[in-house]
């Protein structure tokens, strides 16, 4: 089958079926106001000196500092395999196939990345997939609305604040999305308030569908998850967790302490941080909301003939056929990157990724005394895994004058969460496996010159 | 033919009427339209229905649709055994595949559907 684009012979022809003269026509349904007219783009450059000029602006960006930033992007150490394997032709079409059963491979693929998640996540099924992980909780918040026919959802002020701006987003117009506090001191300083959860839970006249966490949190703290999911459903709320994929080898997976949905971003499976994506969201749930899962699903049965077989199941109620009633918009199923993570999870396995996590977890107790010694103590006291919060006065100055010492000291809270006052010093750091013990003690270094001569310009490493 | 006793809709319900109560099903000739069915979305007993609105999903193993009240009233019961047997639409789509049962809010709608003869007019026309 040719894919190359239709010539002009072709297009004479389907216009003449058509009985019309041009393709314009097509499109005089459209007010000419809102058609798109000509583009002011540059003109066309020569290669080379289109070369020259991406590579001085890729020379713009930083890849020489010693980084700790995560804030919901990770860096992780990923096999060769993964890349070397993507690289193969086969997988380019990562477009949904509309003729599933004929590519059995890409289904397989998919099969493959279902199987691992849901082994990972601990609930019975998964969706592939999903823009990112942002998308991902909006789609899971949808899910709950759609299922209990409610149409609020309560989502913790500890998921991250981009996910909870894009299920604001999603939910603009027709559903409510309240926030719920974290709480601001004692031992369970940042992470979900409770009571503030139960009396929210409580407001009979405003029914809620949805209740949603995350583990770790936005501030890198550890949840109460079981008690969160138990408040949910005495009000008849669903529990939805927003995870991250790698804290599962060593945290309980959403399947155990009561989700009955898990959403997240797949992005530390072998992919690598990049601005804007693409990413990979994962969402999850348990097998009696199968049906108001959107995205593709791959299931296993035999053929004619008895040979095993891949099939894409509950496909009817998708976008291509059941139009403006279909579970979501998801059509592009971003294969590429789910294969991504399958290739990854299978070359490390369950117990490279049970070190990848320890490590991380390690590499982060060793950043937090090194940070403490300088004088940057945790703002919270709870547990957390490999991400934490260190209160530094004037961090946004204290943020600039490490970069220009070679250290990106991860996220200013200020600028993150603008309207939390608790959060005002805050810097959110995180160390993986990749991090090492010198850029550790560069961290440290550097971080006590700023804070001992803040007056004066740190040396440039 | 269809069974002479029941009443229809252009959207392939139909309307047992026993008093005040209505059973609700869809047509065999919908049925067949659809394919295997594989899931039947209903209401939870209790709802109001108006009549026209949507009460639920039929999913087959090619198209999903939505079921439009032929009549409206409260939902009394619904058929609990296509939760395990969705299957019973297609093979006995006027019997054990009935969906839902109706206490008719207005029996006069019932009049204003068509009868057997006018509903196989439709299925002949296409």
């Amino acid at each position: 089958m040719p894919y190359g684009p239709h010539t002009a012979d072709d297009r004479a022809r389907m216009l003449a079926a058509l009985g019309l003269d041009s393709v314009d026509q097509l499109f005089d349904d459209i007010p000419v106001a809102l058609r798109a007219s000509a583009l002011d783009l540059p003109e066309p450059e020569p290669e080379l000196e289109l070369a020259a000029r991406l590579t001085g602006l890729a020379a713009r960006n930083r890849t020489d500092l010693a980084s700790f930033l995560g804030a919901g992007v990770y860096r992780h150490w990923s096999p060769p395999a993964v890349d070397q394997l993507l690289l193969r032709g086969e997988w380019y079409t990562a477009y949904t196939p509309y003729q599933p059963e004929i590519s059995q491979g890409t289904l397989q693929s998919i099969y493959e990345y279902e199987s691992l998640l849901a082994e990972l996540v601990g609930l019975d099924v998964v969706s592939a997939s999903h823009y990112d992980g942002a998308s991902a909780t909006a789609e899971a918040a949808l899910m709950t609305c759609r299922a209990t026919h409610r149409d609020r959802v309560l989502i913790s002020r500890g998921v991250h604040p981009h996910y909870r701006e894009t299920t604001r987003t999603y939910f603009s117009g027709r559903l409510e999305v309240d926030e719920i506090p974290l709480l601001t001191k004692g031992d369970g300083a940042g992470t979900t308030d409770l009571a503030a959860l139960e009396r929210m839970l409580a407001e009979s006249d405003r029914p809620v569908a949805g209740v949603i966490a995350a583990q770790p949190n936005f501030l890198g703290l550890l949840e109460p998850m079981a008690e969160i999911g138990g408040l949910a459903h005495a009000a008849g709320a669903l529990f939805v967790a927003v995870v991250e994929p790698v804290s599962l080898a060593v945290l309980a997976p959403p399947g155990t302490y009561g989700a009955d949905i898990a959403a997240g971003e797949g992005q530390p499976l072998g992919i690598a941080p990049q601005y804007g994506g693409p990413y990979l969201g994962i969402l999850a749930s348990t097998d009696a909301l199968v049906r108001q899962i959107p995205g593709r699903l791959v299931g296993l049965t035999t053929d004619l003939d008895g040979k095993r077989a891949f099939v894409m199941t509950l496909r009817a109620r998708e976008q291509d056929i059941r139009r403006d009633k279909a579970a979501s918009n998801i059509c592009t199923n971003q294969a590429l990157l789910a294969l991504a993570a399958s290739i990854y999870l299978a070359v490390i396995g369950p117990h490279g990724l049970r070190d990848v996590a320890a490590l991380g977890a390690s590499r982060a107790a060793e950043l937090e005394a090194a940070l403490a010694a300088v004088g940057a103590e945790r703002l919270h006291p709870g547990p957390y895994l490999n991400e934490f919060v260190i209160r530094v006065p004037d961090a946004r100055t204290v943020h600039r004058r490490l970069l220009d010492a070679g250290v990106l000291a991860g996220l200013v809270l200020a600028d993150a969460e603008p309207d939390d006052p608790a959060l005002a010093d805050g810097l959110l750091v995180c160390a993986t496996e990749v991090t090492t013990s010198a850029e550790i003690v560069q961290f440290a270094g550097a971080l006590s010159a700023v804070l001992g001569h803040t007056d004066i310009p740190v040396a440039v490493r | 033919m269809v069974p002479a006793d029941l009443r229809y809709t252009n959207d392939h319900e139909w309307v047992r009427v026993a008093g005040d109560e209505a059973t609700i099903g869809i047509t065999a000739y919908a049925a067949d339209q659809l394919g295997d069915i594989v899931f039947v979305e209903l209401p939870d007993p209790g709802r109001a229905l108006t009549q026209a609105e949507t009460f639920g999903v039929v999913e087959s193993v090619k198209a999903v649709s939505d079921l439009f009240a032929p009549v409206g009233g409260e939902v009394i019961e619904v058929n609990g055994d296509l939760a395990a047997n969705p299957d019973l639409v297609n093979s006995d789509p006027f019997g054990a595949g009935w969906m839902l049962r109706v206490r008719l809010a207005d029996p006069a709608q019932v009049e204003a559907l068509l009868d057997a003869a006018a509903y196989d007019a439709l299925i002949a026309a296409g």
